[in-house]
């Protein structure tokens, strides 16, 4: 596994934003090889054995936390979950406190989900630790673009020239903005689709002139999915939205902005649909599409371990330059 | 103590733009007043005299919105740090918003900053007093009570007045005292949950944004009502060109409305909260370039009448946390000038205007000309600040004389520096040690 002894680039995982398609392909490469590793009766490598992972998570989450979990068990690293209710707001241990407690007992990576824009960077601001964005806000999620560029690779071969409809809740999507990052960098085009009230000015632009040549909006979602390689819906994120109403009703919203069986039919005959989760069915796609032959959303979900595994591997690794790193047998 | 400031440039806006003084010439201060100003003055006798050559002689600077945190939150910042980090300035004149705990709602909270401005003596404090009782939005504060006790303004600031009908109230009730009501604009419907000014930026940072017409809303809504009042409005922290065109068809009618820009929003743009940076959180946000430059326009033709820092200390408590979570506001006294010098000596603004700003035309808004405060008119208080404009030097956040440090420019360079400043004739700030 001559990728990965190369010395990662960067000590944190923020963002896609930081990140080179050099570093994209890099982790998509390497989770695939720890894809293959899932397929064995012994599922275990030794490479992490003795570093810690804490799992810092200050929002509700099953799906991404579990997988991380796994992903580090699987790597040998000791994995601990830490479950912080809240966000500091000048009561009680605030967000920098809780992160230099955690360091005094000096884990080697920290894997954060919080729900302030930005918290994962304060955090790495202020501890020795690599940090993993495990979702900030509606800022990023990285290892979710990660999972669904490497599921979109292994279905269509290549992510370059392919076209990607990503329809919902914009606005309020880290998931969103980090897909738009990395299928940009990685040479596919992405059209955004939402109702007006959902789309954030510039949204187009979020990667500069990376993502303004690459990424076109639109308030029709047939017009969206029309000829699309891969369909990626996401749900309303009701508990972000505040103040004025976006939009009238989910019925109305349904009927406008949801993926049915008939609005896929426009979508290129070998499109791929898939979803973050969780899945709100009937709003923004209906069962019968989620649950489809098209669907791809439980394969996402698996390759969600192997990405982290990458991820937590080029972080949490040896040192650069250590001598018998390799990713153990996972090659 | 009597002094001769002998041989600097001295610029005094204070005779109006086009009599304004702008020469080498000697200032002779005596019994704390200005005597004379002349070439080839006499050095008092007892007294002293110091060469100022190179310097800028100007008169003390006026700062019409500050929040020094006394009473109630005196851990951000006290009466005393507050106005020692104004006379580090340059400033001698010092006006504080009414958000404190207790609010300064009533003669007996004016009083005591009244009191305890003039016994830490570092600049004149001037109270504003709040617009509504408890900054509540709802009854009226005791405007009339508070006049007498002080008072040279009166604010809600850090919140809107959203009710028409109560700015209505308020524009005619300070009308019957000869007050000026100074508002923060901002529409909270349009403002919800902000963190920043709404643009790529914030789409890109995932933080909400509030947009620009958050505050050009109110402004228009608050400029129809002026015109129905016939009261004296005052825009605090204008920060959209949409806000300085309408001032700019309003000052055309004939309205007595007048503005302050701050320097950070003449400074910096909202890409500078691009690393999630707190210090740079503040309302309203820093904006984006065409905003930026409609206010250095508005600065450099009078629309906007001065500059007015304010400074907003806050602690760690407020700052060291989540940018969502964080306070809004950035200290600012100990930074103004170089950041106004700059301006003219990149010929945004003319060197007489940028020191107007600071001096002459905030005292005359706020009627603190009719006390000899943004003058160096001979027998005026001898309020007076010696800049060196050449002074190159580095903010240090740790190093500010204000007990807060949540400074943007921390690290950055600037030109620039009050070198000597007097209240009354009396140094408050004297570095190099010129009268010790």
């Amino acid at each position: 596994m001559t990728t990965a002894e190369r010395p990662f680039p960067h000590r944190h995982l923020l963002g896609i934003a930081p990140l080179a398609a050099a570093d994209l392909e890099r982790i998509l490469d390497l989770s695939e090889r720890f894809v293959e590793l899932h397929e064995r009766p012994i599922k275990k490598v030794p490479t992490l054995r003795g570093r810690t992972v804490i799992n810092l998570f200050f929002e509700p989450s099953t799906r991404t936390r579990v997988s991380f979990e796994i992903a580090a068990k699987r790597l040998s690293a000791d994995a601990i979950n830490v479950s912080a209710a809240g966000s500091s707001t000048g009561k009680g241990e605030t967000l920098v406190d809780t992160a230099q407690n955690l360091m005094a007992m000096h884990p080697d990576v920290i894997v954060v989900r919080h729900g302030g824009s930005g918290a994962p960077a304060l955090i790495a601001k202020h501890v020795d630790a690599a940090v993993i964005n495990a979702g900030d806000g509606t800022h990023e999620h990285p290892t979710q673009a990660l999972l669904d560029c490497a599921t979109i690779r292994h279905h269509k071969g290549q992510i370059a020239g392919l076209e990607v409809a990503i329809v919902g809740d914009i606005e309020h999507s880290r998931v969103a903005r980090s897909g738009i990052l990395a299928l940009a960098k990685l040479g596919a085009r992405v059209r955004v689709c939402a109702p007006a009230t959902l789309l954030p000015p510039g949204i187009e632009g979020i990667g500069g002139e990376e993502t303004a040549a690459r990424v076109r909006s639109f308030y029709r979602v047939d017009e969206a999915v029309e000829g699309a390689d891969v369909v990626m819906m996401l749900r309303i994120q009701g508990e972000r939205i505040g103040g004025a109403p976006r939009f009238a009703n989910t019925r109305e919203y349904a009927r406008f902005f949801g993926l049915t069986e008939a609005v896929l039919r426009r979508a290129h005959p070998e499109a791929i649909v898939m979803h973050p989760g969780p899945i709100q069915r009937g709003v923004e796609i209906v069962p019968e599409v989620a649950e489809g032959p098209r669907s791809v959303i439980l394969d996402q979900v698996s390759r969600g371990v192997a990405v982290r595994m990458a991820a937590l591997y080029l972080l949490g690794g040896p040192e650069p330059g250590a001598e018998g790193a390799g990713a153990g047998g996972g090659g | 103590m009597d002094l001769l400031l002998r041989g600097g440039r001295v610029i005094d806006p204070s005779g109006g733009p086009d009599r304004a003084v702008d020469a080498a010439h000697d200032v002779l201060i005596r019994e704390g007043r200005i005597a004379e100003i002349g070439a080839g003055l006499a050095a008092p006798a007892g007294g002293r005299a110091v060469d100022v050559k190179d310097r800028l002689v100007v008169p003390g600077l006026v700062d019409l919105h500050v929040h020094l945190r006394e009473p109630g939150q005196e851990y951000k910042e006290d009466i005393e740090s507050g106005t020692k980090a104004g006379a580090a300035g340059g400033f001698t004149t010092l006006c504080c918003m009414p958000n404190t705990d207790p609010v300064n709602d009533g003669r007996a909270v004016t009083e005591l900053i009244a009191r305890r401005g003039r016994d830490a003596g570092w600049t004149r404090v001037r109270p504003i007093g709040a617009i509504s009782r408890g900054l509540e939005g709802r009854a009226l504060a005791e405007f009339g009570e508070m006049r007498e006790a002080g008072i040279v303004a009166v604010s809600d600031d850090g919140r809107p007045v959203m009710d028409a009908g109560l700015m209505r109230r308020a524009l005619e009730y300070a009308r019957t005292f000869d007050l000026p009501v100074v508002q923060h604009a901002e529409d909270l419907g349009l403002s919800a949950g902000f963190a920043m000014h709404e643009g790529p930026v914030s789409t890109r940072l995932g933080l909400q944004g509030q947009p620009s017409p958050a505050e050009s809303v109110m402004v228009a809504r608050d400029l129809e009502l002026t015109e129905l009042t016939g009261g004296r409005y005052h825009v605090a922290h204008a920060s959209v060109t949409r806000t300085v065109e309408l001032l700019r068809q309003a000052k055309r009618k004939g309205l007595r409305v007048s503005a302050e820009v701050t320097p950070h929003h003449l400074a910096l743009l909202d890409e500078a909260c691009g690393d999630y940076d707190t210090s740079c959180k503040v309302a309203p946000p820093l904006r984006a370039a065409v905003d930026r430059d409609s206010l250095r326009e508005g600065l450099a033709d009078g629309t906007i009448d001065c500059i007015a820092t304010d400074h907003a200390p806050h602690s760690s408590i407020e700052k060291d946390v989540e940018f969502g979570a964080a306070a809004c506001g950035m200290i600012g006294l100990e930074t103004a000038l170089p950041i106004a010098l700059g301006l003219a000596r990149d010929g945004t603004i003319s060197l007489s205007r940028a020191i107007d700003a600071l001096t002459r035309a905030p005292a005359r808004l706020f009627s603190l000309e009719r006390e000899g405060v943004g003058t160096l008119s001979v027998g005026a208080p001898a309020d007076v600040c010696v800049i060196d404009p050449d002074e190159t030097w580095i903010v240090d956040r740790d190093k500010m004389r204000s007990r807060a440090r949540n400074t943007p420019f921390h690290g950055r360079e600037m030109t620039g520096a009050a070198v000597l400043t007097l209240m009354a004739g009396r140094p408050t700030w004297d570095p190099l040690e010129a009268l010790s």
